[in-house]
Order: structure tokens, then C-alpha cells, then sequence
């Protein structure tokens, strides 16, 4: 591991009064062990941690980022501008260099919300890491990101936000679409026309253990980091692909975890899912702090951790190399490949039909985007969900060029609101946001 | 009639108060070689011509311990640590004697490793051959299961003078900290039983049967006897006194800042509704971070004889203390100095302060009352800049619920209490200063005396119930028992109560003083596999939360105005 000490703050926020409903996963209960690990370890009065109490996020921030039907405070709890707080205050502790790097370590997660959001879906109603990556924009001006996905599932929910954004890098590394929901994040999601290359999947077989996990990280994840070079690397880090998740069929364990954490060196990690919470969550949570605190990590494993009872087969082991390879050089030839996407064509439209299992409402999407050289291109949904509400939304990207606004405000202005029961318009740049 | 005692660092002063009026006061100089001697001196100086028979009890503030850790008049401790998986054992070895078992218990304080005789018994060994007599032992999680713990001194328990173990110390968790209490604990034992000793000793030779009590870091108090088991919760005492006799001289109820500004240091507390404010987990007393109950204190390196100068063209006060102020023979500018150039006060040789101030005016080319504004106008800046750093911390702590997050409550100060020699020159500015009226309090001479003498008797107990495991402990009491599937939060709580009225009665506390709350009260649904809920996990906290032993009935000072 890394010699270096790094000051480490964090922000953990259990919301021990808050759960979706008594038994499921996302209940009260769910880092009350992780607590008293962090709190038994001592790890708050080490010099290098520092705890912070989270902030709230704002209607402001939330509205940067999402399109909510009807509007945001219908679609969120109290709990959930505490989870996207927290992901603003350790970014705010970072940019203010503060610390080095921070963890929030709150609940309720956000990967799975999607850009328009008509209610929770896979526990998420707002993207908290979505929301802080457009907050730091915001607040600190045009950031180059990198979102590394390492929950078990893929997040269906950030990629739909960061497809057309060719500033924020976003992979995904998870369990096989095939054998797990959302049932997505397949290679060939590849990012919009204006962001080719920039949605990057890893979907690695059930029953990957440290070694596969570590395999894509060093051969993939971290080459094309270095290509990218982001101005900031932040970890939407799930623990859900540990050997004891009940919900996954993973084999990762709390050492990989920290090692993974060790080589990745995110600036900003933000907890995603991970329902081991007695088994599992204690160790990689601790694991976690001490690798981003630059703390020896050796001696922090599962009471019955046996890494020979849980190693992957030869067999995943040659598939991932396989499936690691192929991508890398999808990646590498991202920019050849756009003349086959776009076609010449003005705009792009993608038809999409998305669940939300945890309201149990259903939409359909029609998404248009403006194909552009200068920006992530202007973006227009129109959208329908099984709760009656019919909206449409225009979203002008960040650093947008004058001719994908003046395009997006001439939509706005002159689409009637006919059967629309609201309509939407955002400005990231201008930090705008209208309702008619 | 009660009698309180303070030892400081020069002087030990004693308070005797008759229907909780003062009706005498006694001052002898420490001997800090032998505390005992002070205590006999000032107590035969007190009780001139009293009736002992009238004694009610007599309370002690004493430094034995404190001093002890600070000096390092500690004993070899031999530790035996059940760590578990987590922090590498470097991180965790507090001094050579340190040794590291196999066994171990997990966060539910279920048994994941068990103990190895021949590991233990080996490790007994060593520590004989080395001449150790004090054990520590301490695992991780031992709190929710001290049978880990009890069970490895089962083995070697004959062969030692003395076994401290972790989950006596205290129900909050921190590995790292219950070893460090431990240890602490072990390593004054010997000296702390002595002077224990040595008091009852005294007390046989007079004619009173009044108890003796301890003051304890947490402005509560102890029977001697029953502190004899507890060494460190005596450590700190001092601060403890002067927030107590703030509280008692002040009788207030509103939330406060209280301020001792000493010759080197300012001393700040925090109250709470007229509370005095906890640190949230424990004292920390020379870099060792503990479990030991403790009121919060700051101490910030500025007194009224701290040494003032200019360092590369900036104005620097403290922390250091070259001698008294010039003033009164000192050889630096001081605080109390510039205090007396500007008629603030007129004690000291007027002269010389002006002289002093002079000396450093130059650098800038102030005269020498604009330096001595600065130099007062930096004082008072510096405590202020502290007090409002610790407000600011106290209110943004953490916490994990949502309701707390909306809801929580923050601490509002109404008033600043100020006690010390600069309270009357300073008092006006720092009120202005801070935005809320200040209150000097009468008698604040004597205010550690009093507030050992009119402390109740404090004290907190923690008990987790796990229903699925059918398992309660009270780790403080050495409690594991066994309790039904039914088992619920009230019964939960009525336990908690319980056991903690006995305990503080055992301590010495009266029952007109068990003034008990819950201070912490949480249940978790534990719910394993697809929905099924095996149990639940009950938390409870409960203390006798410091303050003043009942009967005491006085006016709240008024504010100035
Ligand atoms: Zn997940
Ligand atoms: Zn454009």
C-alpha cells in the first residue's frame, strides 16, 4: 500500500431514523454496525480523520441535475437532501483543500436516478454523486470528472445523466447485467454521439473475486484514467459485490475493497449500496477510511474471511482478461467510431421505457440530442409516466455552445404546453430553471 | 456542615460551609512531595474549635492522580489486548508490555476466536519474569461481552496484584481509547490505593464518621472507598472543581460560557441549561485520548502573566509565563500590565507597568496606551476567538439522525460567567465582545472548594439488549445475563434505571440527588434473510448528570448590568 498519510474527512450520516420500509434493505438499521466498527476502531480521533457534519442540499442543486415530476420536493425526503448534502460537503471539505480526500458515508444512495425522475427506483430518488458533481462545477467552474462505479449494480441511473457529457468519464464496473437488476451496463453503452467513449461499462461474471476486480482496475480503469486525466476521481462506492451481500452474487472482500481504494485514490468516495450490513459493511467501511487515510489496512477482514473458499474459477478469470482487452479497445478507438453513430444527422432520439421498482411506476422516454463538435449537445426528453404525468424538458449542458442554447430557449419558448402537464427548462451554465 | 477541599498546584485551599452558607475558609501551601501532609494541615486549620460530630462529609479535590500520569510516577503495566481484525497492533500497542491474544469478540459481542490457555498463561509468565504486578487486560467490542475479558483474567488472576479490565471502564466504545483508560488505570493503581489508604488512615485518627468523597473528572463525586477501583476517575479533578464552583456559586440554569482566567491559562466550560457539558467520550490527559468520563473543558495557553512580545512584526502573547507581571516584579510585559497602564485596575507598582509596556511600544511607535490597547484588545480577542471555536464545534457536532439534523438542539449562551484574577477589568469588553452580558461570581477564591463540596454524586451506565443473541449486558457492572424473546425497550430502560440508582447509591450518591436521565435511547429491528426480523438491538444510556446535591438553595446570580 501507499506510505503517504492523507488527511481524510468524513462525513457520516446513518440516517438511523429513516428507512424505506421497516424490513427492507434500506432501513434504519443498515450502518449501525458499520458505526460501531468505525466507533470501537477509534478511527475519528486519529490526527489524519476528520468527522464532518453533513449539509443539506438545496431544491437549487437538486433541479441542476434532475428533471423531478412534479417537482423535487414532491419526489424526496428529508433524509435524501441530508445523503446529497453529505456528498456536497465532502466535496466542498476537498476544493477547500481542507483534507485531501473525503468519504460520505450516508444514506439513502442515488446511483439508479436517472435524469427525469417520476419516483425511487433500485432505493434511489435523487443521484447524490450527480448532484455534487454539477455542484462543484457550479460553485468551482468547468471540472474534468471521473465517476468510478464500483457498486455491484450497474448504475443504470448515473450513466442516463452523464451519457452526453464528455467532461465527466464515467465507468461502471458490476455484476453481469444478465444475472442482476437493473439489467443493463452492457459494453456497447458507450456514451451519447457528443460523448462517445466517455460511458464506459465492465460488466465481470458472478462470482468474481479480489483478483478480477483488481485485474480490470489496473488494466483498465486506471490506463484509461491516465489518458483521461480528470481533474478529480470520485468513487460512487457500493459494497454490495462482497462475498456475504445478500442481494448479489459476488466475491469481492473487505482487503479488496481497501485495495481498490488504495490504488484508486479517489478524491471524493460516496457510499452507494451494500446490504451486508453485519458481515460485510464494518470491514469494508473501515478498509475504505484507512486506505483513503493512507493508514495500514492489513489487518482489517471478515472474521471468516478464507480467500481460497472464494476465489474465482481459471475460467472468470480468462473472461475478464478477454472482456477487459475488448473494451480497452472500444476506449481506444472511441473517436473512429462517432462518424458510424452519428451518421451526419442533426439530432439523435433514443426511445426508452424505465421501471421504477421501488414506486412501482412505470415511463416512457423519447430523448433527443443535438449533435454537436462544440459541446454535450442540447437535450430534449419527453416523457410520460403511469402516475398521469406528462413533461417535457429542455436541458442545455454544461459549457454549452451559443448555438445549443439559442436552439434549446427557441424550443422552450415556442413548444405549446398542449397535453404536457409541465414543462421544463435547464440551464446548467446559467444555473436556470423554469417550470411552465 | 461540609467541607470541601481543592488541592492546587501551590496552594490547597479548604471551605467549610453550615447550612450551605460559608462559614469558615483555610489556606495551606501544596507539598507536592506529600499531598497527604496538606490535607492534614488544612483540615486540622478548618476544623479549629468545630464540633466533628456536626460533619456531614468531607470532599476532596485532589491532584494525586493527575499528578502521577503528568510526573510519570506510574507503575509498569502489563497489557493483554483481544484486538480482532481492524487497526495493525502497532497502532494499538501502548507500551512494551504490550501482547496481543488470538481471541476475540465481534461488534454484536459475539465470540469469534476464543481464548487460548497456553497463549495466556504463557503471556503470565512473561510478565512474573519481568516483575510486573499490574495487568491491563482490554478487547475490542468488550463491552458487549465482558467474558472474554474476564475469562483471560480468570487464568492469571492469582498471580497478580492487580487486574484492570476494559469493559469497567466505560460503556462507550473506542478499542484504542479503553486501552489507553485501562492501562492508565493500572499504572496509578498503587499510588491511588496509598493515598486512598493513607486518608483512612488519617480519618480512623480523628473522631468523625463522616464519609470522604472523591471528586471526579466529571464534577461528580465518589465515596473514597468506592473510587478505589477507579483510580483514573479522579484524574483532572482541578477543572472539575473550578466548573462545579462556578455552577455553585452561580446557581444558574440558563446556557452559559464560564471563563477562569488563571496567571497562564484560560479555562472555558461550557453549561447546558445550567448543566455543565460532557465530553462526548472521555478526557484526554497528557496525549492519551480516554474513556474517563469527563466535563468538557478548553484550555488556551493566555493568562493574565503571560509573556507578551512582538515576533517578526507581530503581536504574540503566551504561552508561556516568564515569572509574575512586571508590575509585580516580573521580568516581561504582561496582560495584567497593560490592564493596570490602562486604569483598569490599579493593583501592582503602576511604574513598572508602564515601564514594561514602554519597552515594546516602540516597535510600531505607539505610545504607550495604544499599546497597551493592543495588547489588552489581543487578550480579550484570543479568548473570545476560542470560546466562539468551541460553541461552533459543540453545536456542529455530528449526528445521525434526521430528526437531530432538523431538530437538534444548540447551545445559546445568555450569559458568560468570568472567575479569576482579570474577571472585573476584562468582564465589560468580553461581554461586548461576545454579545451577551457577563457575571463575575463572589468568593471565586475559594470556588473549587465549594464546588468539591456541594458536587453530587455522578455517575452512567450503558446497557445493550440484543434480543436475537437473548443477551443484556451492563459492561460497567460487570453485567451478562440472559433475557427472554419479549424482552422490550421499557423493560430495557427500567433495568438501566435500576441498576444505575444502585450503583450511585453504592457510590455514595443520597437519594434526593438521583437526578436520572437517559441520555441515549435507540432500538433497531435487526432483520436478516428476505424481510425476517430475528430481534432487536436496544440501546440504552442512563447518568446522574453532574450538578449540585440537593437542599442547595440559591438565588441565580443576576447578571450585570
Ligand atoms: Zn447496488
Ligand atoms: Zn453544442
Amino acid at each position: 500500500m501507499s506510505e503517504d498519510k492523507k488527511k481524510t474527512g468524513l462525513i457520516f450520516f446513518p440516517a438511523f431514523d429513516w428507512a424505506i420500509s421497516p424490513t427492507h434493505p434500506e432501513r434504519e438499521e443498515r450502518l449501525l454496525y458499520t458505526q460501531d466498527q468505525v466507533f470501537e476502531e477509534g478511527l475519528l480521533d486519529l490526527d489524519n480523520i476528520v468527522e464532518f457534519k453533513p449539509g443539506l442540499a438545496t431544491i437549487q442543486d437538486i433541479n441542476r441535475i434532475h428533471i423531478c415530476a412534479p417537482d423535487a420536493q414532491s419526489v424526496i425526503t428529508q433524509s435524501h437532501l441530508i445523503s446529497a448534502g453529505g456528498a456536497i460537503t465532502a466535496a466542498e471539505k476537498v476544493m477547500q483543500k481542507e483534507v485531501d480526500n473525503a468519504f460520505a458515508l450516508v444514506r439513502p444512495p442515488g446511483h439508479h436516478a436517472m435524469r427525469i425522475v417520476h419516483g425511487a427506483r433500485g432505493f434511489c430518488n435523487i443521484n447524490i454523486e450527480a448532484i455534487m458533481v454539477e455542484y462543484i462545477r457550479h460553485k468551482y467552474g468547468p471540472r474534468k470528472i471521473a465517476v468510478i462505479d464500483t457498486d455491484c449494480h450497474h448504475g443504470d441511473g448515473s450513466q442516463d445523466i452523464f451519457w452526453h457529457d464528455p467532461n465527466t468519464l464515467y465507468i461502471s464496473i458490476h455484476q453481469d447485467g444478465r444475472t442482476l437488476y437493473p439489467g443493463s451496463g452492457f459494453p456497447d453503452e458507450f456514451g451519447g454521439p457528443n460523448a462517445l467513449g466517455y460511458t464506459i461499462n465492465v460488466p465481470l461474471p458472478p462470482n468474481t473475486s479480489d483478483e478480477g476486480f483488481l485485474f480490470a482496475l489496473d488494466n483498465l480503469i486506471l490506463p484509461i484514467l491516465d489518458e483521461f486525466k480528470p481533474d478529480l476521481i470520485i468513487n460512487s462506492a457500493g459494497q454490495d459485490n462482497h462475498y456475504s451481500d445478500p442481494i448479489t452474487n459476488m466475491s469481492f472482500s473487505a482487503q479488496g475493497y481497501a485495495i481498490l481504494n488504495d490504488r484508486l485514490s479517489p478524491d471524493i468516495a460516496v457510499l452507494e449500496g451494500g446490504y451486508s450490513i453485519e458481515t460485510a459493511l464494518p470491514y469494508v467501511n473501515v478498509g475504505i477510511i484507512l486506505a483513503m487515510a493512507g493508514i495500514d489496512y492489513s489487518h482489517v477482514t471478515e472474521p471468516d474471511y478464507d480467500p481460497d473458499a472464494i476465489r474465482q474459477t481459471p475460467q472468470t478469470s480468462r473472461h475478464i482478461e478477454q472482456q477487459v482487452s475488448y473494451i480497452y479497445n472500444l476506449w481506444k478507438n472511441r473517436e473512429s467510431q462517432r462518424a458510424g453513430v452519428v451518421k451526419g444527422g442533426e439530432y439523435a432520439r433514443r426511445d426508452k421505457s424505465i421501471f421504477y421498482d421501488t414506486d412501482g411506476i412505470s415511463e416512457h422516454q423519447e430523448e433527443t440530442v443535438r449533435i454537436c463538435d462544440e459541446c454535450g449537445g442540447l437535450v430534449t426528453v419527453n416523457s410520460r409516466a403511469s402516475t398521469g404525468n406528462r413533461i417535457f424538458a429542455v436541458m442545455i449542458p454544461g459549457q454549452s455552445c451559443p448555438a445549443c442554447r439559442k436552439k434549446g430557449e427557441e424550443i422552450f419558448e415556442s413548444t405549446n404546453k398542449g397535453s404536457y402537464n409541465y414543462m421544463y427548462f435547464q440551464d446548467r451554465d446559467r444555473d436556470i430553471f423554469l417550470v411552465k | 456542615m461540609i467541607v470541601g477541599i481543592d488541592v492546587g498546584g501551590t496552594h490547597t485551599d479548604a471551605v467549610l460551609l453550615d447550612n450551605f452558607e460559608i462559614k469558615k475558609t483555610a489556606k495551606v501551601l501544596t507539598d507536592r512531595e506529600n499531598l497527604i501532609k496538606s490535607l492534614i494541615e488544612v483540615t486540622e486549620e478548618i476544623f479549629e474549635g468545630e464540633d466533628p460530630g456536626e460533619l456531614e462529609k468531607v470532599v476532596l479535590s485532589t491532584t494525586i492522580s493527575t499528578n502521577a500520569i503528568v510526573q510519570g510516577k506510574t507503575d509498569r503495566v502489563g497489557m493483554i489486548l483481544a484486538a480482532g481484525p481492524g487497526l495493525s497492533s502497532e497502532m494499538l500497542r501502548i507500551n512494551e508490555d504490550t501482547h496481543f491474544i488470538s481471541g476475540y469478540v465481534n461488534h454484536r459481542g459475539i465470540r469469534v476466536a476464543d481464548t487460548d490457555r497456553g497463549e495466556v498463561a504463557g503471556i503470565g509468565n512473561i510478565f512474573k519474569k519481568e516483575g510486573i504486578d499490574h495487568v491491563g487486560i482490554v478487547g475490542k467490542f468488550s463491552t458487549r461481552n465482558p467474558g472474554l475479558e474476564t475469562e483471560i483474567g480468570d487464568i492469571i488472576n492469582d498471580r497478580f496484584r492487580h487486574i484492570s479490565f476494559g469493559h469497567r471502564m466505560s460503556g462507550n466504545l473506542s478499542f484504542p481509547r479503553r486501552i489507553a483508560t485501562t492501562y492508565l488505570n493500572a499504572a496509578i493503581w498503587d499510588t491511588y490505593n496509598a493515598f486512598v489508604k493513607n486518608v483512612m488512615e488519617y480519618v480512623k485518627h480523628t473522631k468523625t464518621t463522616a464519609p470522604i468523597y472523591i471528586l471526579k473528572a466529571d464534577g461528580g463525586t465518589s465515596e473514597i472507598s468506592q473510587s478505589a477501583g477507579y483510580p483514573v476517575g479522579s484524574i483532572l479533578s482541578g477543572p472539575a472543581a473550578s466548573v462545579m464552583g462556578i455552577l455553585s456559586l452561580t446557581n444558574g440554569s440558563k446556557d452559559a460560557v464560564a471563563l477562569d482566567i488563571g496567571g497562564t491559562t484560560t479555562d472555558i466550560a461550557i453549561f447546558a441549561g445550567g448543566t455543565p457539558l460532557l465530553e462526548p467520550l472521555g478526557v484526554t490527559i497528557e496525549g492519551h485520548k480516554t474513556l474517563i468520563r469527563g466535563l468538557l473543558t478548553r484550555s488556551i495557553g493566555i493568562g493574565g502573566d503571560s509573556r507578551v512580545r512582538y515576533e517578526d512584526g507581530r503581536l504574540v502573547i503566551g504561552p508561556e509565563r516568564d515569572g509574575p507581571a512586571a508590575a509585580f516584579g516580573g521580568p516581561s510585559p504582561t496582560p495584567t500590565d497593560a490592564m493596570i497602564a490602562l486604569g483598569l485596575t490599579n493593583i501592582g507598582n503602576l511604574d513598572k507597568a508602564l515601564k514594561a509596556v514602554k519597552e515594546i511600544a516602540g516597535v510600531k511607535n505607539y505610545s504607550i496606551e495604544e499599546m497597551a490597547k493592543e495588547m489588552f484588545d489581543l487578550v480579550c480577542r484570543k479568548i473570545i476567538s476560542a470560546v466562539n471555536e468551541m460553541l461552533r464545534e459543540i453545536n456542529n457536532k455530528p449526528v445521525y439522525t434526521v430528526h437531530e439534523i432538523f431538530e437538534g438542539k444548540k447551545i445559546k449562551p445568555e450569559v458568560v460567567y468570568i472567575a479569576g484574577g482579570p474577571a472585573r477589568p476584562m468582564a465589560p469588553y468580553i461581554d461586548k465582545m461576545l454579545g451577551f452580558p457577563s457575571c463575575i461570581p463572589e468568593h471565586a477564591e475559594v470556588a473549587n472548594a465549594i464546588g468539591a463540596a456541594l458536587a453530587r454524586t455522578t455517575t452512567e451506565l450503558t446497557l445493550l439488549a440484543d434480543t436475537e443473541k437473548g443477551e443484556m449486558t451492563i459492561a460497567e457492572e460487570g453485567i451478562q445475563t440472559g433475557i427472554p424473546r419479549g424482552f422490550t425497550r421499557e423493560d430495557a430502560i427500567g433495568i438501566c434505571e435500576d441498576k444505575l440508582r444502585e450503583r450511585a447509591l453504592r457510590m455514595g450518591a443520597q437519594e434526593d440527588d438521583l437526578d436520572m436521565e437517559i441520555i441515549e435511547d435507540q432500538v433497531f429491528n435487526m432483520v436478516r434473510g428476505m424481510g425476517y426480523t430475528a430481534g432487536k438491538n436496544i440501546r440504552i444510556k442512563a447518568q446522574v448528570k453532574p450538578g449540585l446535591i440537593a437542599g442547595f438553595k440559591k438565588e441565580e446570580l443576576n447578571v450585570r448590568r
